[in-house]
């Protein structure tokens, strides 16, 4: 990876010139962060319940087509229907065509990352159909004709005011303040009544019980539960590995969701649903089942793991890259460090070549993580399939690279190299560094290199044994 | 006791006096010290590049150099990771089950110096006088790989002299990272001034790590802003005998 790289580098230097930003993520993410330590910190066998979920996960992705079919036979037997998509497009036409045929021309919509993922808003747009989102922060995104930055908390990268700004020009509201009562109340207005007109719900899904074909959806305000109770046709679209084995697993994903994601011993509203029931809720029910590069994950031994993941973002708190430039520098649906290992398997890794290098290897990432996935691990894979299978490394670098390690395979080449390091002290001291491409100049912008010393320890030891020294 | 001295390639290099002050240490708490001289570079910057696939003849030359010391002993926590973390897993890739086997028993007798101390030796008072300021910088690797814990701090409150003084979120990543510092070098250089406004606010003359190369990276920054804070490895500290240094 050369130094000031297209895609992540470069993106992220942008984003370190906004200090509003910054402002807004270290304060959102630091309450976050602060809030799951406390929701944590109450649960005495924590470490025991990750414990749980990793196994739980790791079982389910080796055997993930037998507990998929068993999921579309219980959706099936409860009145469902399930389709299966190979990658968006497929997703996308889905949708397009289920409320095509029903004369629908808007829906409302549930946040949900993997709509996100697939561009489903913008698909639907291009046949006339309007998706109106119904999170509050994922309509605040739509509204600014904006992209999510964060997995959990979509608008984290804007302050109130800068809210208030928004509403006050698309709501006609000139008057408005950024009392976050008024600011939900206007949005609950404009909200309300796409609610009630809608024909067709979308909606994610948190998670998917294969052996019930129940659907879980987690959230906080409870306007999901409106998209998947009030219009008659109800489509949810979740990735395939998404779904768990049985019931009793949500009596572990539901203790470490919310306290990872927000803090929360609970969120507000957690809906379970299963197939259609006359006179109640909707009265058709699809479910699509997305792959999107989840088989090609899945068949990497190693980056598998990041399947295990369940969206809380606590990986994104966590890390001090995300809390300098937020999601929209990572330029991929999934942000932050699980989006660095998720998007280029999903995408493929010629897609997203700087995102597995978009991290300094400082682990607090996995240290959060509620189903144990060990980024750091992952993201060192994925440097490897990036070198091996892209064409992003230069000559330059593999040379480099390679001539490095020859030298230091061999003790005489060692030794040699350390005493030619030492005939460019002067150099080296010199402004002249500061000018020389590549690495050195990368270093010098804003640090100053290390002073070579006129003795390696292993001269000094030398010395001493022969008693030249003390 | 007998101990080899795992010196690492950066600190063999650049930083000589991070070696000489962990030998003097340990000869003073009476430990016989032996450095292998076929002992190169464990190989941590081309495994966090993507060259982990080529690192075969380092790990053999590592465990070569090292498979007869009684205990092995680095001041450094992230060398140590890679040794302890990274060395069976790698092995094993490479088909080679022997090398595999021989590693790991390495690696369980493979110690950051301050782990050694307190753990090995048992020993929290190495005898220091350092009457200065200091503040500790938790890096990454011994924080969250090796889990060093508390040991770099308790042997640092137990030097005479000393005030040691917290610094705020100790255990936050300075943002050095290897080749993370070149590559992505806007992003490192706003991680390492947030760093050095939280050593700047304790006030202290001195900083101190487990890691000479996090402190390659601070000391970096410190020097450009001509801060007037150094940094000195926690061996250094440690070893001083209460004469400037």
């Amino acid at each position: 990876m050369r130094p000031g790289a297209d895609g992540f580098p470069r993106a992220a230097a942008v984003a370190l010139a906004d200090p509003q930003l910054r402002r807004n993520l270290r304060r959102a993410t630091r309450t976050i962060r602060g809030n799951r330590e406390a929701a944590v910190a109450e649960i005495t066998d924590w470490e025991g319940l990750r414990d749980q979920a990793a196994w739980i996960k790791h079982e389910l992705l080796s055997s993930l087509d037998t507990h998929l079919e068993r999921l579309e036979a219980s959706v099936t037997a409860a009145g469902g229907r399930v389709h299966w998509a190979r990658d968006g497009d497929e997703a996308c036409a889905l949708v397009g065509d289920l409320m095509h045929s029903r004369g629908a021309r808007e829906a409302i919509k549930m946040k949900s990352l993997t709509t996100d993922e697939i561009g489903l808003d913008h698909a639907l747009e291009l046949r006339g159909i309007t998706a109106w989102e119904t999170d509050l922060a994922e309509m605040i995104v739509q509204l600014a004709h904006d992209r999510p930055s964060h997995i959990v908390v979509p608008a984290i990268h804007m302050s109130r005011g800068e809210i208030r700004d928004l509403f006050a020009r698309s709501f006609g509201l000139p008057g408005l303040t950024d009392d976050p009562v008024e600011l939900t109340a206007a949005a609950r207005q404009v909200m309300r009544e796409r609610f009630l007109r809608a024909k067709v719900g979308i909606t994610g899904a948190n998670f998917a019980v294969a052996e019930s074909g129940t659907i879980v959806l987690v959230e906080s305000e409870g306007n999901g539960r409106m998209c998947n109770t009030l219009p008659p046709t109800l489509i949810s679209i979740m990735g395939i590995e998404k779904v768990l084995p049985r019931l009793v697993d949500l009596t572990v994903m539901l203790r470490l969701l919310p306290r990872s994601a927000v803090g929360a011993r609970m969120s507000s509203y957690v809906t379970l649903f299963t197939g259609v029931h006359e006179g109640d809720g909707p009265s058709e029910f699809h479910l699509i089942l997305l792959d999107n590069g989840r088989t090609r994950a899945l068949a990497d031994p190693v980056g598998r793991e990041a399947l295990r993941c369940i969206r809380c973002g606590a990986c994104l708190n966590a890390c001090p890259v995300y809390e300098h430039v937020g999601g929209h520098a990572y330029q991929a649906p999934y942000p932050g460090p699980i989006g660095s290992i998720i998007s280029p398997q999903l995408a493929g890794m010629h897609e997203h070549p700087t995102l597995p290098f978009a991290s300094s290897l400082c682990g607090a990432c996995a240290e959060v993580c509620p189903v144990r996935i060990d980024i750091p691990k992952l993201l060192v894979h994925l440097r490897e399939r990036v070198v091996t299978e892209t064409d992003a490394e230069s000559v330059t670098e593999r040379v480099a690279m390679r001539m490095l390690l020859r030298t230091l395979s061999d003790r005489r080449r060692y030794q040699a190299g350390q005493r030619a390091l030492r005939l460019a002290r002067r150099p080296l001291r010199s402004q002249l560094a500061r000018t020389l491409p590549g690495p050195l100049a990368a270093w010098s912008s804003v640090r100053e290199l290390p002073e070579i010393p006129q003795q390696t320890f292993r001269e000094w030891w030398a010395a001493r044994a022969s008693g030249g020294t003390q | 006791m007998r101990a080899a001295l795992f010196i690492t390639c950066l600190g063999d290099t650049l930083f000589p006096e991070v070696g000489v002050a962990t030998v003097r240490i340990l000869e003073r708490l009476g430990v016989e010290v032996d450095f292998p001289l076929e002992q190169t570079c464990c190989g941590q910057m081309h495994f966090s590049s993507g060259y982990g696939r080529d690192l075969l003849p380092l790990v053999r030359r590592f465990a070569a150099a090292f498979t007869d010391a009684p205990a092995i002993v680095t001041p450094s926590g992230s060398c140590a990771a890679m040794v302890v973390a990274h060395y069976p897993r790698l092995a094993r890739r490479f088909g080679d089950e022997r090398l595999a086997a021989e590693v790991e028993a390495i690696a369980a007798r493979v110690y950051e110096l301050s782990q050694f101390l307190t753990d090995a030796l048992g020993v929290e008072d190495v005898g220091a006088h350092f009457p200065h300021r200091v503040t500790y910088h938790a890096s990454c690797h011994a924080t969250r790989m090796i889990h060093v814990g508390g040991a770099p701090l308790r042997l640092l409150r137990a030097v005479r002299g000393i005030e040691v003084v917290e610094l705020p979120d100790a255990a936050t990543c300075c943002g050095f990272g290897g080749t993370f510092s070149v590559n992505n070098a806007a992003m490192s250089s706003a991680m390492l001034t947030d760093k050095i406004s939280h050593i700047l606010a304790t006030q202290s003359e001195v900083v101190t790590a487990p890691d000479r190369s996090c402190l390659m990276h601070i000391d970096g920054g410190l020097r450009r802003l001509n801060a007037g804070v150094r940094v000195m490895h926690l061996a250094e500290i440690l070893a001083a005998d209460g004469d400037a240094p």
